[in-house]
């Protein structure tokens, strides 16, 4: 009964030694100058695991070892009570318990680090883990690659196209999601001019401007130029977006950069429907907004270009625009803030695009390079060519409608 | 007979090297520089006339020296110079207006140039890729040396429509770059650490020193008149730029840079006037197609080149592009041998 009311109060851990709360209500300075008393609370410790050992002794080696100890120790407190010979007594126990295995924490641990070689040799695979057999070469070149970035040794054109940088990192991360994700089929590619000016003209959906990212990694792919989008100039205001943009081949939506181009023989690419376009609510999907004030048509007869219709299926259902907040897009000066099915309900989430099936097609081109020098100042001709491109785009929607199965397949 | 050339700002590095070298031309009888205060450095065969331009005791000396030709140079962006931005303004507007007032009752005067700047154009979002001399800022400046700018313009402008027989050229300078002289861009190339606006890298042109002077004497000497862009050819990104002077950047938000600029303008090394954050984020592009084909100038450094030898004449920092191709070559030289153990 009393051995039951004393291991109750003894602490589990601290094994009742002096100088710990033994939760007895003891001041602690008591049980530190009688040793004595100490002594008398070890004793029912001591014997628990006596029953304790009697059950398994085999499991339990390190443990009555211990105990052995604190007996062994405890009639020496008792006999001498002086504290100077308490000091004495601890010496006594420490070769005991040198008697059993000393566990440290020296062997397990490596003495010198990793030598060099195994470094050198744990670098030498990892390369050829990643670049192959041939790793060498390619280690070398990647290593150039790097120089080239940290010392500023590229170059760029006078729009900030860094080649580099689109191919290496901006297309090669678009194209799994162009290929896996949206399992895109390209019809038409052969009619985007090998070389020259061009200007691709596209429909415009999805929210977020990912129609002209798949589209320029599908003209990539298809032809080997790169596609020069024209963006609006809520681009060039973001941070790192606008810096992205420039490094993509991007620039400035106006008829000055346009031109320009065009004029330098680049394919240019451009969504007349702007922000209503890719803004527009779900129930609108595949109905084309107004074409903007038909600036690109103009661009494209001053520079003599022909305008490749193109129209793009899968980008509506990427994520389906149900609602807006125009307060709050207002408050924080961009056009429209976004509400889908599944953003901002699902958080971050919400912002990974449904895997709709896309079909891309480049129409027949429209030549402009049969009209007059004064034609592109003839705002009836610009309306007339304007609708044409429109409409060719609307019935090229209509028509890949018709022929994709499902939105998922 | 050759020409009188009146120079102002002569105690800037620019209009001074600029007299220097003038005054050695053969088509040149006599060159005399003009400033508040004594050039610093040598004139050479120019005569220098202590007076302010604001003042019409420029009207007698235009006169009596029967100049022909004017040089304006003295418009400035540094306000370090001219002591704060007041009188700097002060100096290139009020400064501009009075000397071409005294340039129209001058009989004599047959020709002016104006040193002007590529910040007539600002920065903004709004900017096309590469400006050309008939457009405006797409933002119009509030203030700042922009302003300056556009006033001065308009000013030399209007000069021209009074005094149609005066050939007025405007040449608009990309950022003046080189070893040896001092403008807001070269100081903020020199800090230790750059400061950057985040998530911006703004495309740069630059002219070397030694063509904005090769520039200035072209079109003292030749007849062409018009508004020029002036910069090398291609374009630098800021953040290009930095990495080949091998220097640390510190990307602060857009808002915070003003702030940060005021603290450190008392060190009078760097600009960070809002038309110089606003140039920090977007950038400018000249197109020169210009000044290549009407005013038959070719400048001799591209912008990269004159970036580099205005790199090279710093202390290389520690990022620099020779470190980093020597530990290019340390790591490629240490897994070559590692090959070579493999196969052995």
């Amino acid at each position: 009964m009393s051995v039951v009311a004393d291991a109750e109060i003894i602490p589990i851990g601290t094994r009742g030694k002096p100088g710990r709360g033994t939760g007895a209500g003891r001041p602690s300075s008591d049980s530190r100058a009688l040793g004595a008393r100490t002594g008398a609370s070890d004793q029912p410790v001591d014997d628990r695991p006596v029953d304790d050992r009697s059950l398994d002794d085999r499991s339990l080696d390190d443990q009555p070892r211990d105990d052995e100890a604190a007996r062994d120790t405890a009639p020496g407190r008792e006999l001498e009570p002086e504290p100077p010979v308490q000091a004495t007594a601890q010496p006594v126990t420490r070769p005991t318990r040198a008697t059993r295995a000393p566990v440290t924490a020296k062997d397990r641990q490596p003495t010198d680090g990793i030598p060099p070689a195994e470094l050198l040799d744990a670098l030498t695979s990892a390369a050829q883990e990643q670049f192959g057999d041939n790793w060498e070469p390619r280690l070398a070149q990647f290593l150039a690659f790097l120089r080239r970035r940290l010392t500023g040794d590229f170059t760029v054109d006078d729009y900030g196209f860094d080649q580099e940088v689109t191919e290496k990192f901006l297309l090669a991360a678009l194209r799994p999601l162009a290929r896996k994700w949206f399992r895109i089929e390209v019809r038409g590619a052969e009619n985007i001019p090998t070389e020259g000016g061009a200007l691709v003209v596209s429909n415009h959906s999805g929210t977020i401007p990912l129609d002209g990212m798949m589209t320029a990694v599908s003209i990539r792919d298809h032809t080997g130029r790169f596609l020069r989008p024209l963006g609006a100039d809520l681009l060039f205001r973001l941070p790192l977006i606008g810096d992205l943009a420039r490094k993509g081949g991007a620039t400035l939506a106006c008829n000055e950069d346009a031109e320009r181009m065009l004029r330098g023989g680049e394919l240019v690419g451009v969504w007349p429907e702007g922000f209503k376009g890719i803004g527009k609510p779900f129930g609108e999907r595949y109905k084309l907004q107004r074409f903007g004030r038909g600036g690109f048509v103009s661009a494209a007869i001053r520079t003599g270009v022909p305008i490749i219709p193109t129209s793009v299926v899968g980008a509506e259902e990427i994520y389906p625009l149900v609602g807006n907040i125009p307060s709050i897009a207002r408050l924080l000066g961009v056009p429209y803030l976004p509400i889908t099915p599944f953003f901002p309900l699902l958080g971050p989430l919400g912002l990974i695009p449904l895997p709709s099936k896309w079909l891309i097609e480049f129409g027949e081109p429209i030549r402009t390079d049969e009209y007059e020098g004064g034609a592109a100042d003839d705002p009836m001709l610009v309306f007339n060519v304007t609708d044409q491109v429109r409409e060719s785009i609307q019935q090229t929607l209509y028509t890949l409608l018709m022929r994709r199965k499902s939105v998922f397949s | 007979m050759g020409q009188v050339v009146l120079v102002t700002g002569v105690a800037g590095d620019l209009g001074r090297r600029f007299a220097a070298k003038l005054s050695g031309s053969a088509d040149v009888d006599r060159v005399i520089g003009v400033d508040m205060v004594p050039p610093r450095g040598d004139l050479a065969e120019a005569d220098f006339v202590r007076a302010d331009i604001r003042n019409p005791v420029i009207a007698k000396i235009i006169v009596r020296e029967r100049v022909d030709t004017v040089v304006h140079a003295s418009v400035t962006s540094t306000p370090a110079a001219a002591g704060g931005r007041t009188s700097t303004k002060e100096l290139n507007v009020i400064g501009t207006m009075q000397l071409l007032a005294a340039c129209q009752q001058a009989p004599d005067v047959r020709k002016l140039v104006l040193k002007s700047s590529a910040a007539y154009y600002g920065a903004s979002n709004r900017d096309p890729a590469m400006f050309t001399e008939g457009m405006s800022a797409k933002r119009q400046p509030a203030g700042g040396f922009a302003k300056d700018v556009i006033e001065v313009e308009s000013y030399a402008r209007g000069f021209a429509r009074r005094r149609p027989d005066v050939a007025v050229t405007a040449l608009r300078f990309a950022n003046v770059i080189g070893p040896r002289i001092t403008t807001g861009m070269t100081g903020y190339f020199r800090l230790p650490v750059i400061p950057t606006v985040l998530g911006f890298n703004p495309r740069l042109q630059f002219l070397h020193e030694s063509d904005a002077l090769a520039v200035l004497e072209h079109a003292t000497l030749c007849d062409v008149v018009g508004t020029f862009n002036v910069a090398g050819d291609g374009v630098l990104t800021l953040a290009q730029a930095v990495r080949r002077l091998g220097r640390p950047t510190l990307p602060l938000p857009g808002f915070a840079l003003p702030t940060f600029g005021s603290a450190s303008r008392q060190t009078k090394v760097a600009d960070f006037s809002p038309e110089q954050v606003a140039f920090l984020t977007y950038g400018r592009g000249l197109d020169t197609t210009r000044m290549r084909e009407l005013l038959g100038f070719r400048p001799s450094f591209t912008s990269a080149q004159a970036f580099a030898d205005f790199a090279a004449s710093l202390r290389p920092g520690i990022l620099a592009p020779a470190r980093v191709r020597a530990t290019e070559s340390a790591l490629v030289g240490a897994l070559s041998p590692g090959k070579g153990e493999r196969r052995g």
